[in-house]
């Protein structure tokens, strides 16, 4: 009693302080008022609100991604992920995720919780002062990239996962992995900082653990039912829609002209379109490259891997398209193209990967990382002012940038995977991972939605519309030995 | 000769088949159907309105062997596709007058053995 009093006393305490008006947005409109809001606030917010706008979209790029690369019968489960997710993301972004991620601090930011009491913004989250964006346009601008590494997370547990696992988990990525690894990376933490590591879009900071946690769900939650043969041999479970496949791999390819060129926070330094460049001959070269290594491989024109060669290789040039001229990316995208599939054959031997997420967004984000330590301008390093003003091994001849790039991988991969690790221990221990071996028989969709994403397919058009023989009451003989709430097809 | 018709779980087909091809009978032929038996519907719901569904999946499979085959089929039938549980389906036999193989024009239970290269191969 005395306890939920308390409780009750501090959520209230906490909705009245969120109440008084925040600070940024009461000086944005008494500058406007007074007539000196700059307009370079304006023009740098603008394109800050359209990039994250187009990173936004990448979210229905990850579902028609997903949902083509899943059997029909769990097409829907995909939807309520992909909502559930980007929301939860963005309150605890909003509450906390921020402030860890580019609040002061060299291991965890502290300030900007509740996006208020910061003082000036400028200060408070320096490492993106370059660009006098708003703050509200930044902090959104953020949080779509949060909201896409969570998103990566579950392209390995497609077909199998409870529902229940998205939310508990992404309470915690949201408000505590991806901040403080991100905030290493590029929110002014330690590792940008001290170290000198280079990350212009997060290859690193958003693909690297997004995949990271991807693999510590799937080390515990194991394959899909069926996927290995009893030889232990891998099997095709082929997904239901290549159409929606390549409407999603097309989406997020336009995401990305957000995602990088939008990394700049700013439009007035021109930088934003070479950026696009950039980005577009990394994709371009990485189909390219995927498929011919594929055909190697497989003697087909091979339409999922001409996909997951395009996101690897826009993967591959997150990190460095801030940081490299234009005829390194289809050097660096091709090299992506390359590994990607080869990875894919090479992880599903032995883990069930349904849309190749380890090897798109993992191998592909640790390659892009490192290749800055190679191809980075000395111009444009110092243009960032992050890492060796010498730039990569190609400018400089020295390692050293290579050597700060390795480091940031294997600090942000250890510090992903341990933390996500014991977070899936733990759930599974209490709540479990995956649904019992009959609702996966019978779809996602049924079994945790009670409904169909395609339900035409699955009931008889007769029932559907409701002239068969039906009620249960009447004539139908009912089983009493079968649960109510049987699925199993 | 006889047929041999069974409507089966989905996840039983599976090691049918594979038994069967290990037995040397590799001609078959199978259906998604949906039907209605002692199994009970499933309930849909649709933005609240409740919807059940009363006709299962299941699969249909038929083979022509001869006679003195039938009772191998159908005990490896009642072995994989029994789970115990309500809903494990029916095997149906019935007798067959004549078989005519297509290419060749010839009739008779001889039409019914396996091509010699196929027995192996799944």
């Amino acid at each position: 009693m005395r306890r939920s009093r308390l409780a009750r006393g501090a959520l209230l305490g906490l909705l009245a302080l969120l109440a008084l008006p925040a600070v940024a947005g009461a000086d944005t409109l008494e500058a406007a008022g007074n007539g000196v809001l700059k307009d370079s606030v304006a023009i740098n917010s603008i394109w800050v609100i359209l990039a994250g706008v187009l990173v936004m979209f990448m979210q229905a790029g990850f579902a028609l991604l997903e949902i083509g690369f899943s059997r029909g019968k769990n097409a829907g489960t995909v939807v309520a992920k992909i909502l559930t997710n980007f929301s939860i993301a963005a309150l605890m972004y909003w509450a906390v995720g921020f402030a860890f991620a580019f609040g002061p601090g060299d291991i965890i930011g502290s300030d900007g919780f509740f996006l208020r009491d910061y003082g000036d913004p400028q200060e408070a989250f320096a490492v993106m002062g370059l660009s006098d964006a708003t703050i509200e346009s930044k902090w959104f601008f953020q949080f779509v990239f949060c909201a896409v590494s969570l998103a990566i997370v579950w392209g390995t547990t497609l077909e199998r996962v409870k529902f229940g696992v998205y939310i508990m988990y992404a309470i915690l990525f949201a408000g505590f992995i991806y901040p403080v690894a991100s905030h290493w990376v590029f929110g002014g933490g330690w590792l940008q900082v001290n170290v000198g590591m280079q990350d212009f879009a997060g290859s690193t900071a958003v693909h690297l653990i997004g995949a990271t946690g991807a693999l510590a769900v799937l080390l515990q939650l194991g394959p899909r039912r069926g996927k290995y043969g009893p030889d232990g041999k891998p099997r095709a479970i082929p997904g239901h829609n290549m159409p929606l496949f390549g409407l999603g791999v097309l989406i997020l390819w336009l995401g990305w002209f957000g995602f990088n060129p939008g990394s700049t926070l700013g439009a007035l330094d021109g930088r934003f379109p070479e950026i696009v460049l950039v980005t577009l001959l990394a994709g371009g070269a990485g189909v390219l490259t995927a498929i011919i290594t594929a055909a190697a491989k497989t003697k087909s024109i091979d339409i999922g891997m001409a996909g997951n060669g395009a996101i690897g290789a826009l993967v591959a040039i997150t990190a460095p398209s801030g940081y490299v001229e234009a005829w390194t990316a289809p050097i660096i995208g091709g090299i992506a193209g390359v590994i990607v599939p080869l990875s894919i054959y090479a992880i599903d031997k032995y883990l069930d990967d349904p849309v190749g997420a380890l090897s798109a967004h993992g191998v592909a984000g640790i390659w892009g990382t490192l290749s800055c330590g190679i191809f980075t301008n000395p111009r444009l390093a110092q243009y960032n002012a992050f890492g060796d003003p010498d730039g990569g091994l190609i400018y400089s001849g020295k390692f050293t940038q290579l050597g700060y790039q390795a480091l940031g991988v294997v600090v942000v991969f250890a510090f992903v995977f341990v933390l996500s690790y014991i977070t899936f221990a733990i759930i599974k221990a209490t709540y479990g991972l995956r649904v019992s071996a009959d609702e996966e028989d019978a779809g996602l969709d049924i079994s945790e939605h009670g409904m169909y994403g395609y339900p035409e397919q699955f009931i008889p058009a007769p029932e559907l519309i409701g002239y068969a023989t039906a009620p249960g009451s009447r004539d139908i003989p009912v089983a009493s030995a079968s649960s109510s709430k049987e699925v199993t097809a | 000769m006889k047929l041999v018709t069974a409507y089966i779980r989905h996840e039983a087909f599976e090691p049918i088949r594979t038994e069967l091809l290990e037995l040397g009978f590799p001609s078959l032929s199978i259906s998604e159907v949906k039907g209605s038996g002692r199994q009970k519907g499933i309930t849909e719901r649709y933005r609240g309105a409740e919807l059940t569904n009363y006709l299962r999946p299941k699969v249909k499979l038929e083979c022509v062997v001869a006679s003195r085959d039938v009772q191998t089929i159908v005990d490896t039938i009642l072995k994989h596709a029994r789970s115990g549980a309500i809903g494990d389906g029916k095997v149906f036999v019935m007798p067959v007058e004549e078989a005519y193989r297509i290419r060749t024009g010839e009739s008779g239970e001889e039409t019914l053995q396996a091509h010699p290269d196929s027995v192996a191969t799944p």
